[in-house]
């Protein structure tokens, strides 16, 4: 009678179910010891600061010795979706106040403004459709691009267009402003609305306008509750803050609040 | 799971594992219906994106199966029944688009078919026509990931059937063609269908691709799947539901072709 039994399956599905994640354990002592900032801390960024955040990281790691800096990017809303579910880090920066909105449970204190972005219309560098300005999408044989109406630069590409009286629709609604981006650099689409940080990022590869109106995006930063490691995530929201911060942001094409 | 048979019970070491996979398969799905908000659920279903969304996922899907048997069988049947040099290599490169990540795949179609692609400037430059931002972009899309499974599965199928019964026909006298509409194509149709629903599937649920190569229009390119995305940046309880809705549109379809096609015995 060696009948299998739910029993004898019971720890084989237990196992299976088991998740395959391993969370890298930081010393949970961390912090400052006698002033001394030591440990690591997670910083998630919206995907337009990763140039920037990547420089930030290593000049503040470079400034304190045996503190690391792991960095994630992605979308602002997914971040702050999933730093109001709990996810292990310490500091949150999103590229527009509405997706932080949605990490208000997670927020350890009230956000600061760190930069703002324009909204620029950019062009393939041989300008096939030589476009010269916004009013230029309305002409027949200019195929555009601009984000998708639920990312932050969506939202300001409709009212860039809205501003200017373009009636011609998109050729497409790009799910993200790096996707605009090589849409036109590409040569797929003859002119895209985009930060100008991503334009700058660009650099020969495409022509820059600017828009009649300064359409501008915010981006906050904040120090997250979940936070195990509070002395090291202040102090880098401090030097994000400082001048050195605000340096390494407008070369690369940010705004200051 | 014990059913008495000549054959004695279930071994535990076959059936445990297959009850850890039903498990796993199934339990997001229904994670995902638990957390759907089902109040909002008939108001979602009938916002003008959304029935875009659908009906554009719906003409494409199956006009990509379509797609799939026109080229595909063909396809198959050369590499199942015709020898020549380098089939080997032919099949390899067939399948590698199955091993392509989906936005991979968008881009490789762009190369070639973009506007400023291998192809796709010439044809510009000759006719004036653009493929992407257009539905046969999103058809096209479809059919470049769909179509190794099609093949695989149609492939599989004559390999299987043999080819005496193709034999017997010619010796009666049969002209290839003939013998392959009247006996070989009958013979492996259970592998056509099961191939067609593999790639209807796989095209209702493309993303990446369709994103990459067509863009993201509502009307003409914004498929179910992009539908979804773009809603989950903003709003992933919405997100949810548009999911769910895909989910049982899906669903609903499959269990109708399996009731009148795949039944136990004709399915691959």
């Amino acid at each position: 009678m060696n009948r299998p039994t739910l029993r004898t399956a019971t720890p084989a599905l237990l196992l299976a179910l088991l998740p395959l994640a391993a969370c890298g354990d930081d010393d949970a002592d961390a912090g400052s010891e006698g002033g001394e900032l030591t440990g690591s801390i997670t910083v998630a960024a919206a995907a337009s600061l990763t140039g920037t955040f990547e420089d930030l990281a290593a000049q503040f790691e470079a400034e304190h010795d045996g503190v690391e800096v792991d960095l994630v990017f992605d979308s602002s809303g997914t971040l702050a979706d999933q730093a109001a579910e709990g996810a292990p880090g310490d500091v949150l920066a999103t590229a527009d106040l509405r997706s932080m909105e949605r990490a208000a449970d997670a927020q350890a204190e009230e956000p600061v403004v760190f930069a703002t972005n324009d909204l620029v219309l950019v062009a393939p560098a041989d300008n096939p459709a030589d476009v010269t300005g916004i009013e230029s999408l309305d002409d027949a044989d200019v195929t555009y691009v601009i984000c998708v109406e639920t990312a932050p630069c969506g939202g300001l590409a409709a009212d860039a267009l809205a501003d200017a009286g373009v009636e011609r629709e998109p050729a497409s609604l790009e799910p993200d402003v790096k996707a605009t981006l090589s849409r036109v650099v590409e040569d797929e689409a003859d002119a895209g609305l985009v930060y100008r940080t991503d334009a700058l990022a660009a650099g020969e590869d495409v022509q820059t306008f600017d828009l009649p109106e300064r359409l501008t995006t915010e981006y906050p930063i904040t120090l997250l509750d979940q936070s195990r490691n509070t002395a090291v995530a202040q102090a880098f929201i401090d030097f994000v803050l400082s001048t050195a911060g605000t340096d390494v942001l407008t070369a690369a094409g940010f705004g200051t609040p | 799971m014990t059913a008495r048979s000549p054959l004695g019970r279930a071994p535990a070491l076959l059936w445990v594992p297959a009850l850890v996979a039903v498990v796993f398969l199934v339990v997001p799905l229904v994670a995902l219906v638990l957390a759907t908000p089902w109040g909002s659920f008939v108001d979602d279903l009938r916002t003008p994106e959304v029935r875009a969304a659908l009906w554009l996922s719906l003409r494409t899907s199956l006009a990509t199966v379509v797609a799939c048997a026109l080229v595909g069988t063909p396809l198959a049947w050369v590499l199942a029944r015709v020898e020549f040099r380098g089939r080997g290599l032919v099949r390899a490169l067939v399948t590698v688009p199955l091993v392509l990540p989906p936005v991979v795949a968008g881009v490789a179609l762009l190369a070639a078919l973009g506007r400023s692609g291998l192809l796709g400037a010439p044809l510009r430059d000759a006719t004036g026509l653009t493929l992407p931002y257009t539905t046969a972009a999103v058809v096209l899309a479809h059919t470049f990931v769909a179509l190794p499974f099609f093949v695989i599965s149609v492939e599989g199928a004559l390999r299987s059937a043999g080819e005496a019964y193709d034999e017997a026909a010619a010796v009666l006298g049969a002209t290839r063609w003939h013998t392959f509409r009247r006996v070989t194509l009958p013979l492996a149709l259970p592998g056509v269908v099961a191939g067609g629903v593999l790639a209807w599937a796989r095209s209702l649920g493309e993303f990446g691709a369709t994103v990459t190569f067509a863009g993201n229009y509502p009307g003409t390119t914004q498929t179910m799947p992009s539908r979804i995305y773009a809603v989950y940046l903003d709003d992933p309880a919405a997100a949810r539901t548009l999911a769910v809705i895909l989910l049982l549109a899906s669903v609903g379809v499959l269990l109708l072709l399996r009731n009148r096609w795949l039944t136990p015995g004709a399915a691959a």
